[in-house]
């Protein structure tokens, strides 16, 4: 991609971009919260993005993948964000997908890898503990029992973990508080003894869970990446997750900018429609300037985790935290843009304001990956 | 065609080693930058040699036809050229409004004798050239200019006042928008051209808020300029005019807005407030300076991108439309970050207590306010914005 789509590229985004129009548009998402779905996703929907080879888009071909890597992904991401598609695309497909890629044993590759791209498994990252994202805070434990591991701990806000047939457990395998040594990842299967999960009914429909675990115990072979030194592994997992997200959350930032847009071009008020005042122009144009900003990030973070660039990290705190404000921003003035109908439940809007509230603060918020940003500049 | 272009770049060498002199290849102190002109004066001799030697290759100028004196090179030559000369951190050997502004609306605009004339001396920068647009009145709106040029014979006579007149005092021919047509606004616009040494040319220097002059204003009394000095057709101004706004902005953002500290500005931050554990102690400061650099981050990735584009043959995409404005507003908040930064250190005048370099922050964030208001203020360029990109129309 670079900063310019590919022919293969624009196919992939023109297709993408066709089938949520058509397949879920924001009725569809309408639907799973006014009926209250148990699943909070669509298991048919799902099995269409899966026959398009869209939960195999970062895996390699050897294991049943596409791989089209995160510049493919990034592209459907961002369709999806604009029509809020609620599908395990982040939880799976972005998140632990990458965790396997990145940290994966063969053997677990092999297992895991083609059920992914084939639909045949979700999973979901279990890493945050506290209301606030820390990666290193954990205080879930893992003790070693015999040839495998004894997991206590609980965890929160992990997306799509009521829906999960897999998790990844970020657990202390030693150190304490939030010492950056001592943190291993685990596989568990939900099903395990001492796992229960609970869903949290989130404000924006969307799905995330509290899970808490009571001596799950797991062989040797569950442990992802290194014992003790699961941090970096982790740390380039949430990256991929923060750019991903950024790509999804672009989409969305897009689309409400565009329906308030459109809103104030039809809006008549004193005989005029409300775009003709310039107190609402010049925000507009200034919420145009952070959306092309937001863009520029990006493309550049998302090729740069292909091309393995060595600014990964401030690329994706960069991506992360203006994507986030740019969303905030047009989220709460495209419902003060909208006026009273903004306020009301019949009108999308809110439903992006809602939206932009919960994903702003997964895997950081803009003060997080502002002081990250900092930190890795050096101050 | 790659062969060609790697024969060429061996040229490039080749000649800049035997003609770009030895003080042309490190930094430039502000007060050796070459404006050329009649009046020339050169702290530095070697960089007339610099200026003597480009000029006669037409490179500095290179894309510009070879028959007015351009290099007239082609996109990828001048692509090697402006590569080697980085390579060598060679000093521009010109900087002119003449190559930034007019030129280019003159290669486009101008009839033959008219290019003939000027161009080659804007490449060798024989003629320093000023811009007259904005009037005490025609500021923002500037099409609301008042100049007046009535033909009388074969000239026009030429009476009014421009302002924000760069360097005018310094300046051999002014480019310079007159109104030729009273009755109506945008369609009663001229572009003309005439040499400041006419008689009833006075200018006059503004002092501005961080002590230095780089205006004028500049006063037209019964100037008599020739007919044949008009460039497009007779009240055919406007579309020039704007043309060489987009110009003037584009060299604007492209130029980043350079000047001032060199030192960055989280350096600067831990020197002045203090360090704790190698990061900036005021930890609301950080965020703040976090966050300018995220956005100064973001910008640049704008500027790639859209160069991208236009390589890719996709036009100036909508993104170049917020380049001015946002550009301006980043330099007026490094610089007010800068301030606090450096506490009572940004706040000196002159003398002692203060060395140059915190001397240079306090004058450059006076200057760097300017930043929004010169050349299309940013109010104006957001009403672009609205109007031209998201097709928000006027109240009328």
């Amino acid at each position: 991609m670079g900063m310019v789509l590919t022919e293969e590229q624009q196919l992939l985004k023109d297709s993408a971009r066709d089938f949520i129009e058509a397949k879920s548009p924001v009725t569809a998402f309408r639907a799973l919260r006014d009926n209250d779905d148990p699943k909070g996703y669509s298991p048919d929907l799902w099995k269409e993005m899966v026959d398009l080879g869209w939960a195999g888009i970062l895996i390699p071909e050897e294991f049943g993948g596409l791989d089209f890597g995160m510049q493919g992904l990034g592209l459907v991401l961002e369709e999806a964000g604009k029509t809020l598609t609620a599908s395990p695309l982040v939880s799976t497909v972005l998140t632990c997908g990458s965790a396997l890629m990145l940290g994966g044993t063969q053997a677990q590759k092999q297992e895991f890898l083609p059920k992914i791209a084939a639909g045949d498994v979700l999973m979901s990252l279990g890493l945050e503990e506290n209301a606030h994202h820390a990666p290193t805070a954990i205080s879930t434990k893992a003790e070693k029992s015999g040839d495998g591991y004894t997991i206590s701990g609980k965890k929160t806000f992990v997306l799509d973990g009521h829906i999960a047939n897999q998790l990844i457990v970020v657990a202390r395998t030693g150190g304490t508080g939030e010492d950056i040594n001592g943190i291993t990842l685990f596989l568990v299967p939900t099903n395990a003894p001492g796992v229960s999960i609970q869903r949290t009914t989130m404000v924006d429909s969307r799905n995330a869970a509290n899970i808490e675990l009571n001596n799950v115990s797991v062989g040797a072979d569950a442990v992802l990446g290194s014992v003790d030194g699961g941090t970096d592994l982790l740390e380039q997992v949430l990256d991929r997750a923060r750019i991903g997200l950024a790509a999804e959350m672009l989409g969305s930032a897009q689309h409400v900018f565009d329906e308030t847009l459109a809103y104030i071009k039809e809006r008549k008020q004193f005989g005029v429609v409300i775009g003709q005042f310039q107190a609402l122009q010049h925000r507009a144009a200034k919420m145009f300037t952070e959306l092309e900003l937001c863009r520029s990030v990006v493309m550049e973070a998302l090729t740069a985790v292909d091309e393995k660039a060595n600014n990964v990290p401030l690329l994706a705190s960069l991506a992360k935290g203006k994507v986030s404000e740019a969303f905030h921003l047009i989220a709460r003035e495209g419902v003060q843009m909208h006026g009273g109908v903004g306020m009301t439940d019949e009108y999308d809007v809110g439903l992006y304001l809602k939206r932009s509230a919960v994903v702003e603060q997964a895997f950081g918020g803009p003060r997080y990956h502002s002081d990250r940003y900092a930190q890795l500049e050096g101050f | 065609m790659s062969e060609n272009l790697e024969a060429f770049r061996k040229e490039v060498q080749d000649w800049l080693a035997e003609n770009c002199p030895p003080s042309m290849r490190t930094p430039m102190p502000e007060d050796e930058t070459v404006w050329g002109g009649r009046n020339a004066t050169y702290k530095n001799r070697e960089s007339k040699q610099w200026l003597d030697a480009m000029g006669a290759k037409g490179w500095t100028c290179p894309t510009w036809p070879k028959e007015y004196g351009g290099g007239g090179l082609s996109k990828e030559e001048n692509k090697i050229l402006q590569q080697e000369l980085r390579r060598i951190n060679a000093r521009p050997a010109l900087v002119s409004f003449g190559i930034m502004m007019l030129g280019p609306v003159l290669l486009e605009y101008g009839n033959e004798e008219q290019k003939q004339e000027h161009i080659p001396k804007i490449v060798r920068g024989e003629i320093r050239w000023c811009q007259g647009y904005s009037e005490p009145g025609a500021g923002s709106d500037l099409a609301g200019l008042q100049t007046r040029a009535i033909e009388d014979g074969d000239d026009y006579v030429i009476n009014g006042q421009k302002v924000w007149t760069s360097y005018a005092n310094y300046a051999d021919w002014i480019f310079c928008l007159v109104r030729t047509d009273t009755s109506v606004k945008h369609e009663g616009i001229s572009f003309i051209l005439f040499d400041m040494t006419t008689k009833g040319v006075t200018t006059k220097p503004i002092k501005l808020i961080s002590g230095s002059s780089p205006f004028c204003e500049t006063f037209f009394d019964d100037v008599r300029v020739p007919k044949a000095n008009m460039v497009g057709r007779v009240n055919g101004g406007w579309e020039i005019a704007k043309r060489l706004l987009q110009h003037e902005r584009s060299s604007i953002s492209a130029s980043g807005f350079t000047g001032g500290s060199s030192v960055p500005m989280q350096d600067v931050a831990k020197e002045y407030s203090g360090e704790a554990n190698g990061r900036i102690a005021d930890g609301s400061l950080r965020e703040s300076i976090a966050q300018h650099r995220m956005n100064a981050q973001a910008f640049q990735l704008t500027l790639k991108r859209s160069a991208e584009e236009s390589k890719a043959g996709m036009g100036p995409g909508a993104a170049s439309s917020i380049f001015k404005s946002y550009g301006a507003e980043l330099n007026k908040m490094k610089y007010d970050l800068l301030m606090e930064a450096m506490g009572t250190q940004a706040l000196g005048w002159e003398g002692d207590g203060f060395d140059a370099e915190e001397l240079n922050v306090t004058r450059s964030w006076l200057r760097s306010k300017a930043n929004s208001i010169e050349g299309g203020t940013t109010e104006i360029n957001l009403n672009v914005v609205a109007k031209r990109v998201l097709g928000l129309n006027d109240h009328q």
